[in-house]
């Protein structure tokens, strides 16, 4: 089979996704007899273009027009569908990020292809194409027959291993015949906090909750993250108080996350927060109540004063790190 | 302004998940269901644009009659009119089907879905809605305003917000932050009981991918508490022990 894998990008820049995307679309090309194929739209240089060879890609296809500058669902969507119908793919890897997001449901409809959104898994093909996902925001898992012709997943970020699989892939520079009607929505303002890592995407998260008191306390959380290379994140409550802003609330109505570590700070284990952490790889619970149910979902726990047992902790970190 | 909400009925936030027939079913004993909650906010949102601007918001829900309390209620929050589709949601593709089906021939301004249902988490019903019927979609929008046929959103994008701008019709996923959800009063649960809720049959279409199994996720072996006097030790567990950092 054919994997067309949508290469994201941003400013010119792969993200760590996007390699996980490889390396997940060449395991199914390889095991399915097929190539894979990734397309890229919008500038990136061919130093940066050549790194998806790397990590398995055959074929590279890089459509290069300006007006793909932009983010603009239709036109990515469009885009994506017509390389993937020359290309012949057969699946579309897609990472489940927000711009993945906005494109996958489109390119969906345009292929009239089965989408599977949250993937946890390599497709099972042995009978059919099966694959695992994310449901009930982590509670479960469902095992999902996609049986349309063409397959589209949007894969779970940080949790597929990227793999170096060296290939001489060719550069292929297209454009893409766009108009107007492709951009009925128009992007007035993008404002990305540079520097920080996106909750989503971070290996290692540290969180605060109500017990932290009050938002003068954060540098305790935001100590701990800068010393681990961290991205920081709040229960519910600490968003509604406004004493973080709501990009940080993690949970089942909040982001949903699976890093490698987490961290909960003075946070209790609300049935609600945990569905939005529970798949991280490990969890570790710091607060001061022995009953907190948060530590029925961790693997690592310290009952203790957040205020006493933090700073000694974040000395520690800072002793690793340096 | 004639605005749809997409409306899914799903377990209540507390609900403890578990499944019956060999593990493909979900065991609705004991569940408790409610409006999902970022749908509660797209219909509250509707609510105070047609306020402002005069209009109407009609609901619709892909689902069987137990989905009923859940369009009722948002009868009761101010819906105008409701719409349910009779047929089991079983995956993003056939709910946009059928609501796309439905909203073809309706002419709506604006559609409006919720950012994902919190049983199945798919966030896709608006980008394939959006594609089906020809319309621009944005994503996870945190704020919008419409002036003049044009609506100015915000969105969350990865690691920041985009402010975007686009002609009407279009379709927008809620995302937390878009308003504060509306609890229905009495007059409005009393006016609720009398609104339409027209029940439609759902379009034959073939369904595209189907749901085989479900699984928990392996329980945990337990903690292993650490004495907040050695705290500075979790570091070194981290990461010599277990390698994580
Ligand atoms: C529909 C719905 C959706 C929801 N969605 C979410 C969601 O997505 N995410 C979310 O987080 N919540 C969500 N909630 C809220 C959830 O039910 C809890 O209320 C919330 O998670 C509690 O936040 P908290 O643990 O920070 O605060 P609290 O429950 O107040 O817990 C504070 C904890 O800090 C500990 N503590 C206090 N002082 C100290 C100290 N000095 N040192 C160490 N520990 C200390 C306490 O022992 C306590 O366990 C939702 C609720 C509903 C009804
Ligand atoms: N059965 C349904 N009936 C009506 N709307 C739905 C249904 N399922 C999902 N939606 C809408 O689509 C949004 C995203 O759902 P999903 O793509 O399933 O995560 C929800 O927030 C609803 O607005």
């Amino acid at each position: 089979m054919n994997v067309l894998i949508f290469a994201e990008q941003i400013d010119g820049i792969f993200k760590k996704s996007t390699f996980e995307a490889i390396s997940y679309g060449n395991d199914i090309a390889k095991k399915t007899g097929g190539q894979a194929i990734a397309a890229v739209l919008g500038l990136v240089d061919n130093a940066h273009l050549a790194e998806l060879a790397t990590y398995g890609a055959d074929k590279i296809i890089h459509v290069n027009n300006d007006k793909l500058s932009a983010f603009v669902p239709e036109s990515y969507a469009k885009v994506v569908a017509e390389i993937a119908n020359n290309e012949n793919a057969s699946v579309l890897v897609i990472s489940n990020t927000y711009t993945g997001k906005s494109i996958a449901g489109r390119v969906a409809a345009k292929l009239k292809a089965g989408i599977a959104s949250g993937v946890i898994s390599a497709p099972d093909t042995a009978s059919g194409f099966k694959v695992r996902r994310g449901v009930f925001s982590g509670k479960a898992f469902a095992d999902v027959n996609i049986s349309s012709a063409i397959k589209v997943l949007a894969i779970t970020p940080n949790t597929f291993d990227i793999k170096q699989d060296a290939k001489s892939a060719d550069i292929a520079e297209i454009s893409a015949d766009l108009s107007d009607a492709d951009f009925i929505t128009n992007i007035v303002e993008v404002s990305r906090v540079t520097g920080k890592i996106p909750l989503t995407e971070a290996e290692v998260v540290v969180s605060g909750g109500r017990g932290l008191k009050g938002p003068e306390n954060w540098h305790l959380i935001e100590d701990l993250a800068n010393a681990l290379g961290a991205a920081p994140a709040c229960s519910k409550p600490v968003s509604d108080m406004h004493w973080r802003p709501h990009s940080e609330h993690v949970g089942q109505t909040g982001i949903t996350i699976k890093p490698n570590l987490y961290i909960a700070v003075g946070i209790s284990g609300a049935i609600q927060h945990l569905a939005g952490v529970s798949s991280s790889k490990v969890i570790v619970a710091i607060n001061k109540d022995p009953e907190a149910p948060f530590f029925k979902a961790a693997d690592y726990g310290i009952v203790g004063d957040a205020f006493e047992v933090m700073p000694k902790i974040i000395e520690a970190a800072k002793a690793l790190k340096s | 302004m004639k605005i749809l909400v997409c409306l899914s009925n799903v377990p209540d936030t507390t609900s403890k998940i578990t499944f019956t027939d060999n593990n493909t079913k979900f065991n609705t004993a004991g569940v408790q269901f409610i409006i999902n909650p970022y749908d509660e906010l797209a219909l509250t949102r509707a609510l105070e644009i047609t306020e402002k601007q005069g209009g109407t918001v009609t609901t619709i829900t892909v689902g069987l009659p137990e989905t009923e309390p859940s369009i009722r209620k948002g009868l009761a929050i101010g819906a105008t009119d409701a719409v349910r589709v009779n047929a089991e949601a079983t995956d993003a593709y056939f709910v946009a089907e059928q609501i796309a089906a439905y909203a073809k021939a309706e002419g709506f301004d604006l559609i409006l879905t919720g950012r994902e249902g919190i049983d199945y988490n798919s966030g896709q019903v608006a980008g394939l809605l959006g594609e089906m019927l020809g319309l621009p979609s944005v994503n996870v929008i945190t704020s919008i305003e419409i002036e003049n046929g044009i609506a100015t959103m915000e969105r969350d994008i990865d690691g920041g917000k985009e402010k975007v701008s686009c002609k009407l019709p279009l379709v927008a996923s809620a995302q937390k932050e878009l308003t504060e959800p509306r609890i229905p009063n009495m007059r409005g649960i009393m006016a609720a009981r009398t609104k339409p809720l027209k029940v439609v049959e759902a379009t034959g279409s073939e369904k595209t991918s189907a749901t085989v199994a479900f699984d928990l996720p392996p329980a945990k072996g337990g903690v292993k508490l650490i004495a907040p006097e050695d705290a500075a030790s979790l570091i070194g567990i981290l990461h010599n022990d277990i390698k994580i950092i």
